[in-house]
This record gives structure tokens, C-alpha cells and sequence, in this order.
């Protein structure tokens, strides 16, 4: 995790991915074989990645949202990249509206998992399960943007700088360049329409 | 011939007397369900018929008769409820079937057969449009509860699916409970030809719990604790979600399964959450009862 190039977001619109790619007959993103068909499509997306990647899922387009697509899509997705550390992947999920907000809520939290949502336009929320400092600080740095972070190598195992560490270990703000500067995801992903 | 008469009044309630009566039965070379006298069904009676004529026809390898309702307006509400199309293939039907009216139909959910994950699409894009409507003027719940609505049936029929290893029914219809609960109510049923809640886990949780492994504590297990066959830790979410929005509605849900039952009992209903010792009856029986708020 050294001198990093600048990531380069990749947007990924899941209502398209279930329209053309796996159910084209059905609208909706439900049953466990659907969810699983749309992680390993958005995983093949990410195939090609190299070391670090950020993607933007975006759920606009998907009207319904069942508990075992969102245990799929949501959760499995964020927790194969966090066991298998081989990319540092970074995921921003557009468009959580009420009628998914509920299923992506509970599956995240039922795995101790938390991802970024955009859930109004222009507006990011921590979802899922979280510290309250880790929730305090994820806040912050959404307000501010950018923080410096704890220097290459450092641990960070305690305090501020433990928790900001923390939130870039689970995937939750972006550590950028030699100078460890800590960014919030929603900045990265700003300029994708 | 031996015969099995139909309640007159065929609901969750009586149904229960029925599959206790069709699992007790001795051997017969043919079984006759006499439905003659039924005056009125709801979605959990029309898909425990089925399952209580698919159960006789696994059982003696002969589909069993079945005797219509002599009520026009009860087998006119079967035909409209699409029993007569499931019925092929469980039943030889005594009678002439009525026919089935198209165009617009006041029927939420006609039974459907679920085997495949493409049926559980099916249910959720057939049922979008007419749930809305019903949730909100029958039930008074907000326009957004259409989307709650349809996960617990997406949910509840993946239970088939993934668990059950047999084909299953859902239905669902709107009625007015007026002397039962003086309110609306939605009634969704669900239920499986297949292995049920204690051999589905068994193999994975029998063994922890030694000779108290049964019906009951195999329905517990799920019901109350999330507990599945599959060791992924995201599965097991379905069950305790509906639940959980069930509850949030005031609504009721009971599983029965082999010889128990268990159930989310809303302070309107007065059954026991746990009952044991009922006929062996093979699948799971889901029934939930959605009332309409207060203030509707």
C-alpha cells in the first residue's frame, strides 16, 4: 500500500446488468441465483482491475430488492474482496432508495459489514454496521472530503488515526498517494453521471 | 372407496382437521374428497386440498377423486382462484368444472405452482399492480408496502425452492374478517410436497441436539433462531425478515411442519405459538395474515 496511482472509478448499472445479462425477462433483483449471477458479473467487471479498484453499483434502475440479492450483491460481493485482499477494492453503492435500503441494512449488519451509499442525490450515508467513532470520523471526512491519514506503514492501532486506518482497511474511504492522504469514496465517484 | 369429507368451512383453523384426518388414514385402494358441502375457502384451505390430494396420491400412487362443491359460487371462486388448473394431475375431478372468466379479476394471487426460481419471478411481476391497489384500499398501508409485500413472497417461496426439494402452491387473496377481527386481512399461503423443517436441517443440526431433535425444535431452529442447512453465514435471513415486517404489520405467521407448528401470534389471535403432536403430514404449511391498520 505504498505510492499508489490515482484509482479510477468504474460504474456499473446493476438494473442493466439484470435486464441484459442475467434475467432478461424479469425486472427485479430477487432469488439467491439472480443476486449470485449479478455479483459474478460485476466481479468479471472487476477481473481486470490490477491492484485497487473503486466501482460504482448502481441500484437506480432496480425497483426490487429482496433480502437473498442483497445478501448476494450487497454483501457477498463487499466480503470477497475483504477475505480475498489480492485487489484493494472500494465500492460505492448509487441510488439505495427506501424500497432497498431496509434489505441492504440487515445483510450488511448480519455479516458486521458496512459499505457507503448514495442514498439521494449527492447525499452519502455509512450503511450497515459500524463503531461509533468509525461512524463519527466516516461522517467527518465525507463533510470534509480529505484528511491526512496515518503515514505508510504505520499501524495505527489506536485513537483518530487507528479509526481512519480502520475505515480504509474495511473499504470505507480511500488512502491515496505517498502521502497517505485519506479521501472520502463519495469524492471519487462525484463526477460519474 | 374410502371417503374424507371437506369442513364446510375450509380456512387455517379447519384445515388442520382435515390434513390430521387425510394423514391418519388407513390404506384404501381409493380415496374420495368429498368437497360437496363447502361453503367457503380461503387461500389457505384451496392449497391444503391440494396438498392433502397430492399427499393421498403419493401415498397410494392413484390420483384420488374429488367431489365439487355443490355451491356455484364456491366452485366459480375455485375456478377464478385457477384451483381447477393446479388440481390436474392431483385430483380426477367428479363433475363439470367451471370455467374460468377472463379479464379483470379480484383475485390478488391465483394459486401458483412454484418448482424453479423462474416461478418466484413470476409471483413477484404478476403481483406488483394488484397488491398495490389492495394493500393500500383494502389494508391502508402506504404505497411503499407493495414493495415489502412482494419481498416476503419472494422470500417465502424461495423457502420451496431452496429447502422443500419438492414442488410447492402459493396463493393469496383480500378478505373482510368482519365478525372474526371486524377488519380486512390478507391471506398468503404457501406450501410444499417436500421434505420439511427437520430433515432440511437435520443433517446439519440434528447431531447438537441429540434426542431432543424433532418437528418442534427443528421449527424453532428456524423460526426463532435463523438456523439453515446451508453453513453460509448470509443464509437464513428469510424467515427472520418476514417475520420481522409481519410483526411490523400486526399480521400473523404460523409454519406447520410434520407433526408441529409454530407461530408469530399477534395480540387479535389467539393461538398457542408452539403446538406439538399433530398427524405427520408431509411438507410445510406457511399461512400469513396480513389486517388492515386500525385507522383504515
Amino acid at each position: 500500500m505504498s505510492d499508489r496511482r490515482p484509482v479510477d472509478p468504474i460504474a456499473i448499472d446493476v438494473g442493466d446488468l439484470v435486464q441484459k445479462t442475467v434475467a432478461s425477462l424479469y425486472s427485479h433483483l430477487i432469488t439467491r441465483p439472480t443476486g449470485r449471477a449479478v455479483r459474478l458479473a460485476i466481479e468479471a467487471q472487476l477481473a481486470d482491475a490490477g491492484d485497487q479498484a473503486l466501482s460504482l453499483i448502481d441500484l437506480s434502475e432496480v425497483t426490487l430488492l429482496d433480502f437473498s440479492c442483497a445478501d448476494e450483491v450487497v454483501a457477498k460481493l463487499l466480503q470477497r474482496y475483504q477475505d480475498h485482499r489480492r485487489t484493494d477494492a472500494y465500492f460505492v453503492f448509487r441510488g439505495v432508495t427506501e424500497p432497498h435500503r431496509d434489505q441492504i441494512e440487515v445483510v450488511l449488519e448480519r455479516q458486521s459489514l458496512a459499505a457507503v451509499a448514495e442514498t439521494g442525490s449527492g447525499h452519502f450515508e455509512l450503511l450497515g454496521s459500524r463503531s461509533e467513532e468509525e461512524g463519527r470520523l466516516w461522517q467527518e471526512l465525507e463533510e470534509v472530503g480529505r484528511m491526512s491519514g496515518p503515514g505508510n506503514g504505520q499501524r495505527g492501532d489506536d485513537g483518530r488515526q487507528g479509526t481512519l486506518q480502520r475505515l480504509v482497511f474495511r473499504g470505507l474511504a480511500y488512502r491515496s498517494g505517498a502521502a497517505g492522504e485519506v479521501v472520502a469514496l463519495s469524492r471519487l465517484v462525484r463526477h460519474l453521471g | 372407496m374410502k371417503v374424507v369429507s371437506v369442513p364446510g368451512n375450509l380456512d387455517q383453523e379447519s384445515l388442520d382437521q382435515l390434513l390430521d384426518e387425510v394423514a391418519g388414514l388407513p390404506d384404501a385402494p381409493r380415496f374420495l374428497l368429498d368437497a360437496r358441502h363447502l361453503r367457503w375457502v380461503d387461500p389457505n384451505g384451496m392449497v391444503g386440498l391440494l396438498a392433502a390430494g397430492a399427499a393421498l396420491r403419493d401415498r397410494e400412487g392413484i390420483l384420488p377423486r374429488l367431489e365439487l362443491p355443490e355451491s356455484s359460487d364456491v366452485a366459480g371462486y375455485l375456478a377464478r382462484m385457477g384451483f381447477f388448473e393446479e388440481a390436474r394431475g392431483v385430483f380426477e375431478v367428479d363433475g363439470t368444472v367451471p370455467r374460468r372468466r377472463s379479464g379483470a379479476s379480484d383475485v390478488l394471487l391465483e394459486i401458483t405452482s412454484i418448482e424453479a426460481n423462474q416461478d418466484v419471478h413470476q409471483v413477484v411481476d404478476r403481483v406488483q399492480s394488484r397488491a398495490g391497489v389492495i394493500l393500500a384500499n383494502k389494508l391502508g398501508y402506504p404505497s411503499t408496502a407493495v414493495v415489502q409485500f412482494s419481498v416476503i413472497l419472494s422470500e417465502v417461496c424461495q423457502n420451496i425452492v431452496e429447502h422443500a426439494e419438492a414442488p410447492g402452491w402459493v396463493a393469496a387473496q383480500s378478505y373482510n374478517w368482519s365478525r372474526r377481527l371486524g377488519r380486512w386481512v390478507v391471506v398468503i399461503s404457501v406450501m410444499d410436497m417436500g421434505r420439511g423443517f427437520r430433515r432440511s436441517l437435520g443433517e446439519e443440526h440434528a447431531a447438537r441436539y441429540g434426542n431432543r431433535w424433532s418437528d418442534a425444535t427443528a421449527l424453532e431452529a428456524a423460526f426463532l433462531h435463523g438456523l439453515t442447512r446451508f453453513p453460509d453465514s448470509g443464509r437464513g435471513q428469510g424467515i427472520q425478515q418476514i417475520r420481522r415486517q409481519v410483526r411490523r404489520w400486526d399480521g400473523a405467521i404460523s409454519i406447520r411442519s410434520g407433526s408441529a407448528r409454530i407461530a408469530q401470534v399477534p395480540g387479535w389471535d389467539d393461538r398457542p405459538p408452539i403446538q406439538e403432536g399433530l398427524a405427520s403430514f408431509p411438507g410445510t404449511q406457511i399461512s400469513i395474515i396480513l389486517p388492515a391498520r386500525e385507522d383504515a
